[in-house]
């Protein structure tokens, strides 16, 4: 475990946290395709998630992105039109299989979106509420590990003095970091993290940005976002994705470094130029 | 220029309404209170109400209203859930079902009264009782309030269904600790409109608790409510109209009651459910 310092995380430093020298698989992506109704926005998608590393997932809006990280947690289940094809593989698992178990496959995987959505309830609530409803009954514990989640995205000091007043009157940096702390109080596995950084103003943005790179190795996390430069600080993985005729696909995916100086394909290479130039 | 003008309109609109409610209510005051007293409040009616009080009255009224809201609250919220939650857009039944509601709302409330009559008094042998009234009461106002929660359900933005699922909270886990407390302003706001209908109304009330004045002993019992009260003094009996005016002053203040004490119920379980 982890030591804990008086700073604000509680994670340790940057350069504490384990590198990726030796990944192994924790979900294996294959052959997944996303329809929606008969249009189909994501083909064959074959790709390894590696336990404690991050992977950033790049590509223009609109080729599938979202509905990846929300097929590997099942929330396309709330889409009647959404139909999941093909295999997902986590711990021997079968993700898509009708038989999971949803509910505890999802407090496996967290999940963060683009806009913070902290729930109208006080901040010591929306931490509390999801373990009440994974059957934390004692106050005590529920309380101790709110404490601690909120201790791990540095958001303790600055709220711990209002922890009954609404999460709303938070700034939007700090809902963000509440709603990670809300993910990391159910003790996931995986985080998965759709734009977590393009609603935030910059300052915000390099404060989660911060948090993620903490995760980094306790954690196993995806992480999409539009901002390249963001992606090759942070990820250890790359995977990027391209829209053919109006369906989306995995171009290319492979240690990051690689992927942005070396790329292989020639449509990487064009979005990685197009962007930085 | 335009501006100035709409602006003048604005005002004298807001000031004309105000006027008005002003004008009514202390035309009521003026002519009520010198009726008004403890006595009024506490003791039963004489002479068909020309003097006396409105003892018995009142405390049919309040249980009346007692059975409407008992009735109405738990039904139209699992119905404006299962219309705003368990409903895709298109869902036929569901399209059905918020038309006919739309209709009802805009029934006479009389045609409400024969129907109670018909079936709480009639067919289920509740006879005239106020049991019998509050529930025709709350099938008046439940179609009203049922859209009203519904639309305030509607409302509440995805994003809070989407995070409480991708936490593995139940779909009743969602409704009941985030949807229905985000919902909650509309769900007070119908519950208002609904009191105020259902403390004002003679018509859907003579034919299912009647007009019988004396102090209800059961919700078995037939109880005359306030309303139909001060119209009985008002229509039918002369010299009836000091006591009537009297009788409207207290509806009002009743009406007022009930609100504030449904807006403190509302906040109170808003505040159980958002910070404890
Ligand atoms: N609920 C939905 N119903 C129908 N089409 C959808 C839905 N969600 C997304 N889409 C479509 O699927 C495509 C991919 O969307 P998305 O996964 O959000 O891409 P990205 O996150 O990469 O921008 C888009 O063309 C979008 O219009
Ligand atoms: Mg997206």
């Amino acid at each position: 475990m982890t030591n804990y310092s008086e700073s604000p995380y509680t994670l340790g430093s940057i350069d504490e946290a384990v590198a990726c020298c030796a990944p192994k698989p924790q979900l294996k992506v294959r052959a997944l395709s996303v329809s929606y109704g008969d249009r189909r926005v994501l083909e064959t998608v074959s790709m390894d998630i590696y336990r404690g590393c991050i992977t950033a997932l790049i590509g223009p809006s609109g080729c599938g992105k979202t509905s990846l990280l929300t097929s590997i947690n099942r929330l396309t289940d709330m889409l009647p039109s959404a139909r999941v094809e093909g295999s997902v593989c986590f711990e021997g698992q079968e993700i898509l299989d009708t038989t999971v178990d949803t509910l505890r496959l999802r407090r496996r995987i967290g999940m963060i979106f683009q806009k913070p959505n902290p729930f109208p309830i006080s901040i010591r609530r929306n931490l509390e509420l999801p373990l009440r409803e994974h059957g934390v009954r004692k106050r005590s514990e529920r309380a101790s590990r709110a404490e601690q989640a909120l201790r791990d995205v540095g958001l303790w000091e600055e709220v711990k003095e209002r922890l009954d007043s609404s999460a709303l009157s938070l700034s939007g940096g700090q809902q963000q970091r509440l709603c990670i702390a809300r993910a990391l109080v159910l003790e996931p596995e995986i985080l998965l993290m759709d734009e977590p950084c393009s609603a935030l103003d910059p300052i915000s943005s390099a404060v989660v940005e911060e948090l993620i790179l903490r995760l980094r190795g306790r954690y196993t996390i995806v992480i999409v976002t539009h901002n390249l430069a963001q992606a090759k600080r942070v990820a250890n993985y790359a995977g990027f994705f391209w829209m053919t005729e109006r369906v989306g696909k995995l171009i290319e995916f492979g240690q990051c470094q690689r992927l942005f100086d070396t790329p292989a394909h020639a449509l990487t290479q064009a979005y990685v130029d197009g962007v930085r130039g | 220029m335009t501006e100035r003008l709409f602006t003048l309109a604005v005002w004298m609109s807001a000031a004309l309404v105000a006027v008005v409610l002003v004008w009514v209510i202390g035309d009521l005051v003026r002519l009520g209170i010198p009726h008004l007293s403890l006595d009024f409040l506490f003791a039963a009616p004489r002479d068909a109400g020309r003097n006396g009080g409105i003892g018995p009255i009142l405390v049919s009224t309040v249980l009346i209203i007692g059975v409407t809201l008992t009735a109405a609250l738990p039904l139209g919220l699992m119905a404006a859930v299962w219309l705003a939650e368990f409903t895709t857009r298109g869902h036929a039944l569901g399209k059905a079902i918020r038309l006919s509601l739309d209709v009802m709302a805009g029934v006479p409330s009389i045609v409400f009264g024969l129907f109670g009559n018909a079936f709480f008094s009639i067919y289920l042998g509740m006879g005239f009782s106020i049991l019998s009234g509050g529930l025709t009461l709350a099938c008046m106002i439940l179609p009203v309030f049922i859209r009203t929660c519904e639309v305030g359900l509607a409302a509440v933005t995805d994003t809070w269904r989407q995070g409480a699922a991708a936490l593995g909270m139940t779909r009743t886990a969602a409704i009941w600790h985030v949807l229905l407390p985000a919902a909650s302003p509309a769900i007070a706001a119908g519950m208002v409109l609904g009191i105020g209908r259902a403390t004002a109304e003679t018509a859907a009330l003579i034919f299912t608790s009647g007009y019988v004045d004396r102090m209800p002993e059961s919700l078995w019992d037939s109880g005359r409510s306030l309303a139909v009260h001060i119209y009985d003094l008002s229509m039918n009996i002369s010299g009836g109209d000091t006591a009537a005016d009297a009788a409207a002053l207290v509806l009002i203040t009743l009406i007022v009651l009930f609100n504030m004490l449904a807006q403190w119920l509302s906040d109170r379980w808003l505040h159980r459910r958002l910070v404890a």
